[in-house]
């Protein structure tokens, strides 16, 4: 049973700087076992310019959540329902502030968004590289299957971007078995940006990288920020990286958004249980060692969610309404929403005149 | 004074032939593939690992050793398991070299050591159940004689590990997470009851509460059963979570070791200092505050 509020989902979404605004996404795979529902109910909004973190454990949708914005839903899976209004610059055909829904496109107008103006790297991106082709002819073919550019031109924004992510140019002439991991990734990054796109989709992007290579990464991940003005989506399971590079974090559990915040908030002031669980389970060097308790319990199976509160049979602070009655994600405070009976919230989503500017909410370092 | 070493490697060393191809000319700008020009790069031998001692005692210790990728941690690791012959030195299981072990004594090195690997999607034959790996270890290792003791030992070993027999057995490895298929592997060697694990990178690919809970049973392992373990990992927070010893490989060769705590606040190598450098603090307001350069990080 879930008891009906007033989102403000009717309001007009759009604020000054939001870039993708999405609503009651519903992603679901039908399965012989019955309708495995992955991505349930996500509500987020993502502002341009910013680095937005999307963090949860393996299995709460966070990637299938990130493939239905860029419409790679495969069947069994399908949209179920929701928008994802997109306010890119600059599209042919289009008008500047007119939003364009991710979730509703054809497939044709999506492709022509994608990368140049919605940039993807996927989990295990390396492995996206073609073997037998060099990494010039790769990135160049990308960038004519998108744009008209003579050859010329594409050579030499290739060479830019491989520059950007810190690859010497010979590196245009190596096949990929020749590169190491980290290299690989960052071809992989490179080429998704070479069209400045609006915004870039990153899945998991170090997670089989070692440490200094991650480093290296998550630097030019900020640089490239810094410079192109691009907002960046970073999906990851490691908490320790979003506290190093996000400047707001949106929670995942079981197919939806539980919590939202600028990270210090999260990390500071985590306010529902699931948050202060993976906050806790992060291992730190030095200081006392503590056993480590993580979180108890299992996550539970999209084809059967738990009713109410999907969290509450793991949550210490269950009440008997978590186990009725589903929460819904509402305002606690200035930028900070959260979806748990033990607050307060607003029932809407966010308030349209932000007294905080995204300067303020961005961490520099 | 300390017992004799349990499972050691003295002096090893493990060579590759590398061959290096002409490389194709570099810096051309605004043309790529202005042409083929050799570098200084020729075919030769590459210690992946070299002249490493390393000893697991025979009281249960944890050891971790990290190092980035490349180091020769792998190598190394599978040296100590018997996959890999060295170039020279040896591998010593209770004082005896495990290549020149007799049928029997390498029957018991083998229940003896046992090893968790880095993926945990590619150790599964995906037509069997998953229970198979345990039968196999059952029939292998004569645990049991009949399939009522099997059942009863696997589901034991699944419930040390907290997984419920119920959710696991009958499954096809593909219809579980990475983390419990990794935790499956710790289950079966808790049937065996081994005196070493060689986990080689377990937790890389499995997320955070999962990551705890492994190491959790680790430390269990340890405590309980007396399983010593050489848990390997580029991750220093993981390593440091374990405590016990600390062994830095860079390029091969150990340039550091001691005590987790000494070798952690005051690292001697500025390798290590490197890795610590590079693991992220976890923390909003502690960031990093300088650059790591690509010349840095191949300083080493």
């Amino acid at each position: 049973m879930q008891v009906p509020v007033d989102l403000g989902l009717q309001a007009k979404p759009k604020g000054p700087d939001t870039l993708i605004d999405v609503r009651d996404m519903r992603i679901y795979y039908a399965t012989t076992a019955g309708e495995a529902k992955v991505v349930d109910g996500v509500d987020l909004r993502i502002y341009r310019d910013e680095i937005f973190g999307v963090a949860g454990e393996s299995g709460c949708g966070k990637s299938t959540f990130v493939e239905g914005l860029l419409r790679l839903i495969k069947l069994p899976g399908y949209i179920k329902s929701g928008t994802a209004q997109f306010f890119p610059k600059n599209v042919e055909g289009k008008e500047p502030d007119e939003p364009i829904d991710l979730l509703k496109i054809s497939q044709q107008d999506m492709r022509k968004l994608r990368w140049k103006h919605i940039a993807y790297v996927p989990q295990g991106a390396m492995n996206a590289l073609n073997p037998v082709m060099r990494i010039d002819d790769q990135i160049v073919d990308a960038i004519h299957a998108h744009v008209n550019m003579s050859r010329k031109d594409a050579i030499e924004l290739m060479l830019k971007q491989l520059n950007m992510v810190g690859l010497p140019p010979y590196v245009a002439n190596q096949y990929p078995h020749e590169l190491s991991g980290g290299m690989k990734q960052r071809v992989t990054i490179a080429s998704s940006i070479s069209l400045s796109p609006d915004v870039l989709m990153a899945d998991e992007p170090t997670t089989a990288l070692d440490v200094n290579i991650q480093r290296i990464i998550l630097q030019e991940l900020k640089e490239i920020r810094e410079r192109l003005g691009l907002t960046i989506v970073y999906v990851s399971h490691d908490m320790a990286v979003h506290a190093e590079l996000a400047d707001r974090m949106g929670i995942m559990y079981a197919g939806s958004v539980v919590e939202v915040g600028t990270t210090i908030d999260i990390f500071k002031r985590p306010l529902h249980p699931y948050t202060q669980g993976l906050i806790k389970s992060i291992p730190k060097i030095g200081g006392p060692r503590e056993r480590l308790v993580g979180i108890p319990g299992l996550a539970p199976s999209p084809l059967a969610w738990p009713s109410g509160c999907k969290f509450h049979p793991r949550c210490s602070k269950a009440m008997d309404i978590c186990r009725q009655v589903a929460p819904r994600l509402g305002v606690v405070e200035e930028g900070r929403q959260v979806a748990c009976h033990l607050y307060e919230t607003q029932p809407k989503v966010e308030s349209e005149n932000s007294e905080r500017t995204l300067s303020e909410i961005k961490l520099h370092v | 004074m300390l017992l004799p070493a349990l499972l050691e490697a003295d002096n090893v060393t493990k060579s590759f032939m590398a061959r290096r191809r002409p490389r194709v000319g570099v810096g051309q700008a605004d043309t790529q593939r202005a042409g083929r020009v050799q570098n200084n790069l020729r075919d030769g031998m590459i210690n992946a690992v070299d002249g490493v001692s390393l000893a697991i005692p025979a009281e249960p210790t944890l050891i971790s050793l990290v190092g980035e990728s490349g180091s020769g941690k792998t190598t190394l690791s599978r040296m100590l398991l018997g996959l890999e012959k060295p170039t020279t030195g040896t591998i010593r299981y209770r004082g005896k070299d495990i290549f020149k072990l007799s049928k029997e004594e390498w029957k018991v090195y083998r229940r003896e050591v046992q090893a968790v690997f880095q993926d945990p999607y590619a150790i599964y034959n995906p037509f069997y159940h998953v229970e198979h790996v345990f039968k196999m270890a059952i029939k292998h290792f004569k645990l049991a004689d009949n399939a009522e003791k099997a059942r009863a030992l696997m589901e034991e070993a699944l419930r040390a590990v907290d997984l419920r027999p119920q959710d696991v057995l009958g499954r096809y490895p593909h219809q579980l997470s990475g983390g419990e298929r990794q935790r499956i592997m710790l289950a079966r060697i808790y049937m065996l009851k081994p005196r070493v694990i060689i986990a080689d990178e377990p937790v890389s690919m499995i997320d955070a509460a999962v990551r705890t809970l492994f190491m959790n049973i680790l430390l269990d392992f340890r405590d309980q059963y007396g399983i010593s373990c050489l848990f390997i990992t580029h991750n220093l927070s993981t390593a440091y979570y374990l405590g016990g010893q600390l062994v830095v490989l860079c390029q091969g060769k150990i340039v550091e070791q001691g005590d987790m705590d000494e070798v952690i606040n005051n690292p001697r190598h500025n390798y290590t200092r490197q890795l610590l450098n590079a693991v992220p603090s976890g923390d909003p307001e502690k960031r990093w505050t300088t650059k790591l350069t690509l010349e840095e990080l191949n300083a080493y």
